[in-house]
């Protein structure tokens, strides 16, 4: 066919403004200014900083593993080594020997974050699915031993640490004070969520949800899928990167704990917790780990059992993540059958509320005594004096927890089951309003 | 000679342990499918029941105790646990082992705090089995040999003469056709992992002794029994019998060398200053550079035999 049609090869798109979509991101970039302000303390900021950081990191790790299906357990190698060479460029700016803004730092870290990407994705693209994770796995460890094996650039168990309040102050910014480099993060953050949110609706962002969902078919498109995979982890390293040299400024220091398998877990979890479906799920997952391994880190020692037992949890029931829950809600609200749900609501939240009680109780009580078996076998719980010598103690606690325990079983069984129901009747509403 | 025989032995026993360890994992991966992300815990699980245990009844009766409590702890797990995320697919239920390793390395240190426990070899296994030239090979280390191959004939008999092995083995590759057959396939899983975790439960009765039983003993040994599998090939008992032993073998022998690319170079004639480019890289010793080794082989077996030593299949 001869091309003389005027208009061939010319794609006619209808795309008006999105007023839903400009809302969003509007609101997105003002919480973004507007928290620092709100929450003024030095750990409010801190714990900000820390989440900015995170979510940049935990999108890109869905970038693969939500988006492309495959479940990685090395992830924080790109960030990690992303971050190792942004400290060294930091260390360079300030003998003088880079020029280059501080500001601009973490494009260091996201372009060898790449560039690892480039190297390793080679050898763990090669498979999917359970042999890509264990892969990654090893690379993970491979990493991680070989930095301590060569102290001269990764600084042995001690890390490499650096300064960055160095060159010339431009406009007055130093980065000296912590809201500065919040906000250094801050915008980092949200342009790349801008750029990850973008590149999810690219071609090859498309072709990898194909992948994740039916390789073979893809395949049979004429698809290389292990080149798809290929080039969404590169992509997915540079932001990784990006995240780790965002990190090498705010702790102006970098160890092998950076590339260790403790912070490819932790990405893990933010992103399924959130839920790995939904591009802003991994947001939400970092707050939310944020707060977990900071926050209440603060205050009781077994703060990662209670995160393993909220992840189990989590993929026990709600496989979809907290982005799943929140728009499950959204739905039956918009059908009006709140009501329905309330009694069940407060029932499985009141006995849930037991449950939890009696769990910190015991556990509490129980870490106390093999812990701090010196400093007596008083805790301090809730505010109340809680004695783990004392039989009293274990029997209430016990006693709240089996009592915890019952209710929430019946609770949450007739939870489930008015839940199944109006989740049928929503979508019998659906059916029909399609059939009219 | 008598460097290379006590290494060959003890990196025969170190492999002989990873592979107790890798043969519950691939047996419960070749037939379920799941990559149980929490076997090294239950192998932690294994050790630290059996140090219980032998503090009230002794050694032996923890031997045999042991696997059996972690064994039902296992059944608890999948009857419980992961039978429920199996309907969504391999993602959520390696997940779910994932996150429940989280928890077992908690509850660990909850119940028996942070710090190693006095988890002792028993009297009558203490002192050296036989003197090799100079060197004294332990007793414990032929002990651990002696009940490594024993389980070994024991898993290989069940699965090739008896009933149940037929159906296991039958299970792997056609469980519809099982099922159709009368046979009931999830409780066929539940032994299977049942029994996967009690192997690893009593490599971890033998194990935590021999080295030591600490909260990280999970993670030291678990990344290491994944590479088993993978370069031993997927679901291959027969390859992680073999991944494992090279693994050991490997081990033993790169930890007690002390060479470097560095004297290499010196025996040649060649001279390599502090400020040469790659001095870093060369005078790193072979000891050092053990930890890496695995991780190594593991990468090399990806590039030029992506389905293992003895896996039958890819991806």
């Amino acid at each position: 066919m001869a091309s003389t049609h005027p208009d061939a090869g010319r794609v006619v798109r209808f795309a008006p403004i999105d007023v839903g979509r400009w809302l969003v991101w509007g609101l997105t970039a003002a919480l973004f200014l507007v928290a620092p302000l709100v929450f003024r303390t030095g750990f409010a900021i801190t714990l900000l900083s820390q989440m900015g950081i995170l979510i940049i990191f935990a999108l890109s790790y869905n970038m693969i593993f939500g988006q492309g299906g495959m479940l990685s357990f090395g992830h924080a190698v790109y960030s990690g080594l992303g971050a190792f060479f942004a400290i060294h460029a930091m260390n360079w700016v300030g003998a003088g020997t880079l020029p280059l803004p501080m500001s601009l730092i973490p494009l260091v870290g996201g372009l060898f974050g790449a560039l690892f990407g480039v190297i390793f994705g080679y050898v763990t693209t090669k498979k999917s699915g359970t042999p890509f994770a264990m892969i990654t796995l090893g690379i993970g460890e491979m990493v991680f031993a070989a930095s301590l094996m060569f102290p001269g650039f990764f600084g042995g168990e001690g890390g490499i640490s650096s300064n960055r309040v160095v060159g010339e102050p431009f406009l007055g910014i130093t980065y000296g004070p912590a809201i500065q480099v919040y906000y250094l993060i801050a915008l980092w953050c949200f342009g790349s969520m801008i750029a990850m949110f973008a590149f999810s609706h690219t071609p090859l962002g498309r072709i990898s949800n194909a992948v994740r969902d039916n390789p073979e078919r893809a395949e049979f498109v004429g698809y290389n899928t292990q080149r798809v995979r290929y080039l969404v982890l590169i992509v997915s390293a540079f932001f990784a990167g990006i995240s780790g040299g965002l990190a090498a400024i705010n702790f102006e220091i970098v160890s092998a704990e950076n590339v260790s398998a403790a912070r490819s877990g932790g990405v893990l979890l933010a992103a399924f917790i959130g839920g790995a479906m939904f591009f802003f799920g991994p947001i939400i997952g970092s707050v939310i780990f944020v707060l977990f391994a900071i926050a209440l880190s603060e205050w009781t020692k077994a703060w990662q059992f209670y995160l393993g037992v909220f992840f189990v949890l989590m993929v026990l029931y709600a496989p979809g993540g907290i982005a799943s829950l929140i728009l499950m809600n959204l739905r039956v609200a918009k059908y009006k059958l709140f009501g329905r749900l309330r009694d069940a609501y407060v029932g499985v939240l009141l006995t849930g509320l037991v449950l939890l009680v009696g769990v910190i109780l015991v556990v509490e009580m129980s870490y106390h005594l093999t812990l701090n078996f010196a400093t007596g076998t008083q805790t301090k719980i809730f505010g109340f004096t809680a004695d783990g010598g004392d039989p009293a103690f274990w029997v209430l606690a016990l006693g709240i927890l089996a009592a915890g325990a019952v209710s929430f079983e019946a609770m949450r069984r007739y939870f489930s089951r008015e839940w199944g129901a109006v989740q049928e009747k929503i979508e019998d509403q659906i059916r029909r309003e399609q059939g009219i | 000679m008598e460097f290379f025989l006590i290494s060959l032995l003890n990196g025969v026993s170190y492999g002989l342990l990873l592979f107790m360890l890798a043969s519950g994992l691939t047996l419960i991966f070749s037939m379920m499918g799941v990559l149980n992300f929490a076997h090294a815990s239950f192998y932690m699980i294994g050790a630290y029941v059996a140090y219980q245990i032998s503090t009230w009844v002794g050694y032996w009766p923890a031997l045999v105790l042991a696997p059996i409590v972690v064994g039902l702890l296992g059944a608890l797990v999948e009857k419980y646990g992961l039978r429920r995320v199996h309907r969504w697919g391999h993602v959520p239920e390696l997940l779910f082992t994932f996150g429940l390793s989280y928890i077992i390395v908690e509850l660990v240190q909850i119940v028996w705090g942070r710090a190693a426990v006095p988890y002792q070899v028993p009297e009558e296994l203490q002192g050296p089995l036989f003197t090799l030239f100079t060197t004294s090979f332990p007793k414990y280390r032929g002990f651990m040999m002696l009940v490594a191959v024993l389980m070994l004939v024991a898993i290989w008999l069940l699965l090739t003469r008896t009933r149940i092995g037929l159906v296991i083995q039958a299970s792997l590759t056609h469980p519809e056709t099982v099922e159709a057959l009368g046979h009931n396939v999830p409780r066929v899983f539940m032994l299977t992992f049942a029994g996967g975790t009690a192997l690893a439960g009593l490599a971890g009765v033998i194990g935590g002794n021999a080295f030591v039983t600490e909260p990280s003993m999970a993670a030291l040994v678990g990344s290491i029994i994944f590479v088993v599998t993978v370069v031993g090939g997927m679901g291959s008992l027969a390859g992680a019998f073999v991944a494992s032993l090279l693994i050991g073998v490997m081990q033993s022998f790169a930890i007690a060398i002390d060479y470097s690319g560095l004297k290499l170079a010196e025996s040649l004639g060649l001279s390599i200053g502090p400020d040469a480019f790659g001095h870093g890289v060369l005078k790193l010793t072979l000891s050092q550079v053990a930890p890496v080794l695995p991780y190594l082989l593991l990468v090399l077996i990806l590039i030029f035999r992506p389905k293992g030593l003895m896996g039958t299949r890819e991806g």
